[in-house]
């Protein structure tokens, strides 16, 4: 049987470095030189260079950033954590006939391009002065957001089977007391996970933040738009940026993973 | 009783107002003539808006490749990402670490990984396909002019494949060891396992992921806009992109505004009809 | 001497305020090209100067548009200056969406400017935007390829010649490609080029009652040629090569011939960024029934939006940044080649010459542009290689689009131009032309 387990990881290695390669060759370009990036036939030997990071440090103050949009995309989660649980717990364990229309009809205001009310947006963005800060970018990503938390929670809820309810329901009453002590620590990953997910995909939000911010309030989507495709060779600088651009969000997805993946311990719970 | 009441309400609430706003004024928009940049069109349009966007050639064919992008992208992710979060279940050398690399394409921003794939990888003259197919002597492929429709749906799936995974990963957790103990012990082989007790197991999950990226990639956008910008041709236009030329080239806010509520429409449309095909999952528990 | 000391500390405290006070914070949204970018780094320069700040929004072309275009049409207000193009800045002049510029202090020496450039940027002769560089196109070539065919280049091609000279250059087992030319789509990508070659051979298009002709003659016999000479002498992919692709291409090495931006001479002829540096030489871009509109007219430009709060400020760094000592600053501290070219005739002085001996013929070509003498037909519109009117933006990517479709064979020619002439006809209807 070892053997098995040997064949099923090579394999899964196998899958994993061809999924990961783009990445991979996205770093190592982002230490060749200019030229070295473009050369065909392209290689992976090379001398690196770290010159491509200076450059790009030098060039926009990718603290600030970087700093942008931490702070937009923790603040928007959070918000948007808060509103979404009570709901998805609600939908989950308290399910009525209209819960399903409900939940629908929240995945439905999901359903418009963007980029259809950019100017009645952007209208009403300006004359409430909320372009190009912070508070206008978290507002708006929080409402983006909030159907998918509500949707990825409630499908975590409602893994949680009904035994641990009712056994919960027998020992201590009121619903605010089985929530706080039996249901948050248990989906405590669910949660994890799901904020995880809200972080990553305000953090890759492009459309937005590039058309609400100017200076302020930018984010890395503003900070990568600067190296895309500008004149001349910029593959490594690009690649740089890009790297950089990655890095803070790779760098949460490893230390969470933990948290994420560990699950329901519902093998402890007898 | 009232906790339930208070514990929906805000999220309710908060959607309507969030929704009905935008959407008011979408519609209202849509029924006038209004160009930003050209102040000589104004006026009361009525369905003007829609019938021109619907008789416009493009507008079919943009129909035809939202469909066909959801369609694919999501067969790829959730097909792939049953088969990967199952092996990734087996205990495998360095298992934590695989899992972090086959989940770190997510954390790329769109933008980035179009440049990536279409200008490192993809690219007729130095991308590294190139030299990969050269290496079997095979000619290069010009990607973005042959299949550009496919190169989005490439570069899509490899985007939010690990999403898939990561959903699947984290409801599998829940599967009590129990069960798996009892049919390895039953002898079940991986296919019976799969198709048997894995599959129906993640039906919510998998229920969870299609819903989640039909309402993403009925709008992908910067992919598009950064690779193809619609073409070659209209082969690459999708629904959203023809919006944004309304939007963002034309200024005709009228159109684009109609091309949002038609949006709208179009995707109320294929929920109903995803959501009957996930419908037997979800209640069947 | 009590009420003296208060009236000196007074005096003090009011200068300081007064500087403080003026010293500014300007957010300037540009696209990120090699001059801006030298720009930026320059532009501390500018604030020991004067003390204002700037805060540098670089944006990819195609975002900045649609994100300055926003602005501006909303009057949002995010911008104290903006990039912009001789293609908004007279339409929006017009409406009355940028600070007019007529009031230059004479040390600016507005005359030194070229007036065909200044023109690009002027409605009813009010000049809207402070231009820091302007480009024409013309052929780039090798002449080391041509000798070794034994073929010369003549002062003034045509593109029957331009065909033969790219048949006898292909070489693609020797990684050369008879001639690279602009495919990728977008209105200032490869319509800018294909609209030049329609001129050339004589077409236009709109006719004088807004009529759009792309179904005409002149279009298709262009068309034709410019799928076939793609298709046979050019390289792999040509549908996806914009303006940068085709640079690199040619600086290293893989072009025989390329038509495009004269603003690109300066990086051909750079050692650092170009193998061919010491190997290219330059001519006007060809010409067939007629050269009028062969040569493209440009110019990225400075402007104010009139919704800014700080236009004074704005306007000291409009005019520090197109100045004489500007181009002199950037010649000493990068090199001469890479000085912003094409817009001042003090730019053209001997230093210049020396370090950059395709400034001739770039120079002749900017003062050949006129974007109102760009066709044989007479014409409603201005502009050489787009038509001014709003809407050429939308018709422009989207023709753009047919046509790349048609260099990439997904739609014969014939099919790309219905489908652009259909789509012109829609959008010109639309907004109320005819």
């Amino acid at each position: 049987m070892k053997s098995n387990r040997v064949l099923l990881s090579i394999l899964g290695w196998v899958i994993g470095f061809i999924i990961f390669f783009p990445i991979l060759w996205m770093v190592m370009a982002s230490l060749k030189t200019e030229i070295d990036a473009v050369a065909t036939p392209p290689s992976f030997f090379f001398t690196p260079t770290l010159e491509n990071y200076f450059v790009v440090q030098n060039r926009s103050n990718y603290l600030n950033y970087a700093w942008n949009s931490i702070v937009i995309s923790v603040f928007a989660t959070l918000l948007a954590i808060l509103i979404a649980v009570p709901a998805s717990y609600s939908f989950a364990f308290r399910p009525t006939k209209r819960t399903k229309f409900k939940l629908v009809w929240i995945l439905s205001t999901k359903m418009m391009p963007p980029v259809g009310v950019l100017i009645p947006m952007y209208l009403f963005y300006k004359n409430m002065g909320l372009l190009d800060t912070h508070l206008g970018l978290i507002l708006i990503y929080t409402l983006m957001n909030l159907p998918i938390v509500i949707w990825v929670l409630y499908t975590y809820f409602k893994d949680i089977p009904q035994e641990i309810l009712e056994a919960a329901q027998m020992e201590c009453d009121g619903l605010l007391k089985i929530f706080l002590y039996i249901l948050l620590p248990l989906s405590k990953s669910a949660i994890f996970s799901t904020s995880l997910l809200s972080i990553v995909l305000i953090w890759n939000e492009s459309f937005w933040s590039l058309n609400l911010t100017a200076f302020e309030a930018a984010p890395l989507t503003a900070f990568i738009s600067s190296y895309s495709s500008p004149e001349g060779l910029f593959w490594a600088k690009l690649s740089a940026a890009s790297t950089l651009a990655i890095l803070p969000i790779m760098f949460l997805g490893w230390v969470t993973q933990k948290q994420m993946v560990k699950g329901l311990t519902l093998g402890a719970v007898k | 009783m009232k906790l339930r009441v208070l514990s929906d309400y805000p999220a309710i609430v908060v959607l309507l107002i969030w929704m009905l706003g935008p959407l008011i004024a979408t519609i209202y928009y849509s029924l006038i003539r209004y160009n930003l940049l050209n102040p000589r069109i104004k006026g009361f349009a009525g369905i003007e808006n829609y019938e021109f966007l619907l008789t416009d050639f493009v507008f079919t064919d943009s129909i035809y490749n939202s469909i066909q992008l959801l369609g694919s992208i999501i067969g790829i992710t959730v097909v792939l990402g049953l088969l990967i979060s199952y092996l990734l279940d087996q205990d495998l050398y360095g298992g934590r670490l695989l899992q972090l690399v086959i989940i770190s394409p997510f954390f790329v921003m769109p933008t980035v990984s179009a440049l990536i794939w279409k200008n490192l990888l993809m690219h007729p003259v130095n991308g590294y396909f190139t030299y990969l197919l050269g290496l079997f002597g095979l000619p290069p492929i010009d990607w973005f002019a042959d299949i550009p429709l496919g190169s989005i749906i490439i570069i899509v799936s490899w985007n939010w494949l690990p999403f898939a995974v990561l959903v699947f990963i984290t409801a599998q957790q829940s599967m009590s060891l129990e069960i798996k103990e009892a049919s390895k012990m039953d002898g079940a082989g991986h296919l019976a396992f799969f198709f048997q007790i894995y599959l129906p197991h993640l039906g919510k999950a998998i229920g969870a992921v299609v819903m989640i990226q039909m309402i993403f990639h009925l709008n992908i956008f910067a992919e598009i806009f950064t690779t193809t910008t619609g073409g070659p041709g209209t082969q690459t236009t999708n629904l959203a992109f023809l919006v944004y030329r309304k939007a963002l080239l034309d200024f005709d806010i009228g159109g684009a505004s109609a091309g949002g509520i038609i949006s709208i429409v179009f995707a109320n449309i294929v929920a109903i009809f995803l959501l009957r095909m996930i419908a037997k999952n979800m209640n069947s528990d | 001497m009590k009420a003296l000391k208060a009236m000196f500390i007074a005096a003090l405290v009011g200068a300081s305020a007064a500087m403080t006070a003026y010293a500014e914070k300007l957010t300037i949204a540009t696209v990120n090209n090699s001059d801006m970018i030298i720009m930026q780094e320059l532009s501390s320069e500018f604030t020991k100067k004067t003390g204002h700040e700037l805060n540098w929004v670089t944006l990819e072309e195609n975002v900045l548009r649609q994100r300055v275009t926003t602005d501006i049409a909303t009057g949002g207000g995010q911008f104290d200056i903006i990039t912009i193009g001789a293609y908004e800045a007279p339409m929006w002049g017009k409406d009355g969406k940028l600070v007019p510029l007529s009031d230059m202090p004479a040390s600016y020496d507005m005359d030194d400017v070229f007036p065909t450039v200044r023109d690009l940027l002027s409605h009813n002769g009010v000049i809207y935007a402070l231009p820091f560089y302007a480009e024409s196109s013309f052929t780039f070539y090798r002449k080391d390829l041509f000798a070794n065919a034994g073929l010369t280049m003549p002062a003034e091609p045509n593109y029957r010649q331009f065909r033969a000279y790219a048949e006898a250059l292909h070489d693609p087992e020797n990684g050369v490609y008879g001639v690279c030319l602009r495919g990728k789509a977008g209105w200032g990508e490869n319509m800018a080029y294909v609209t030049t070659m329609v001129n050339a051979f004589g077409g236009r298009w709109f006719d004088m009652n807004w009529r759009p002709q792309l179904d005409s003659p002149e279009w298709k016999e262009a068309l034709t040629y410019y799928v076939d000479i793609l298709n046979n002498f050019g390289p792999p992919g040509a549908s996806s090569n914009g303006h940068n692709e085709n640079r690199a291409l040619f600086a290293s090495g893989k072009c025989g011939m390329w038509v495009d931006a004269t603003s690109a001479a300066g990086y051909i002829y750079n050692p650092s960024d170009s193998k061919v540096h010491d190997k290219t030489d330059f001519t006007r871009a060809p010409s067939a029934r007629t050269d009028r509109g062969t040569g493209w007219a440009w110019a990225w430009a400075l402007s104010i939006p009139k919704s800014s709060k700080k236009t004074d400020a704005a306007k000291q760094f409009l005019a520090w940044s197109t100045s004489k000592e500007y181009v002199d600053l950037v010649g000493e501290r990068k090199g001469w080649t890479v000085a912003p070219p094409g817009t001042r005739k003090s730019t053209y002085n001997d230093n210049y010459y020396k370090a950059a001996p395709f400034a001739r013929t770039v120079l002749n070509s900017i003062m050949a542009m006129d974007p109102t003498k760009s066709t044989l037909l007479p014409v409603p519109y201005t502009g050489v290689q787009f038509a001014a009117i709003p809407e050429f933006q939308s018709i422009g990517t989207q023709v753009g689009q047919f046509v790349a479709a048609a260099v990439a064979g997904q739609m014969s020619v014939d099919e790309a131009l219905e489908k652009s002439q259909s789509a012109t006809d829609r959008i010109m209807r639309q907004a109320g032309y005819y």
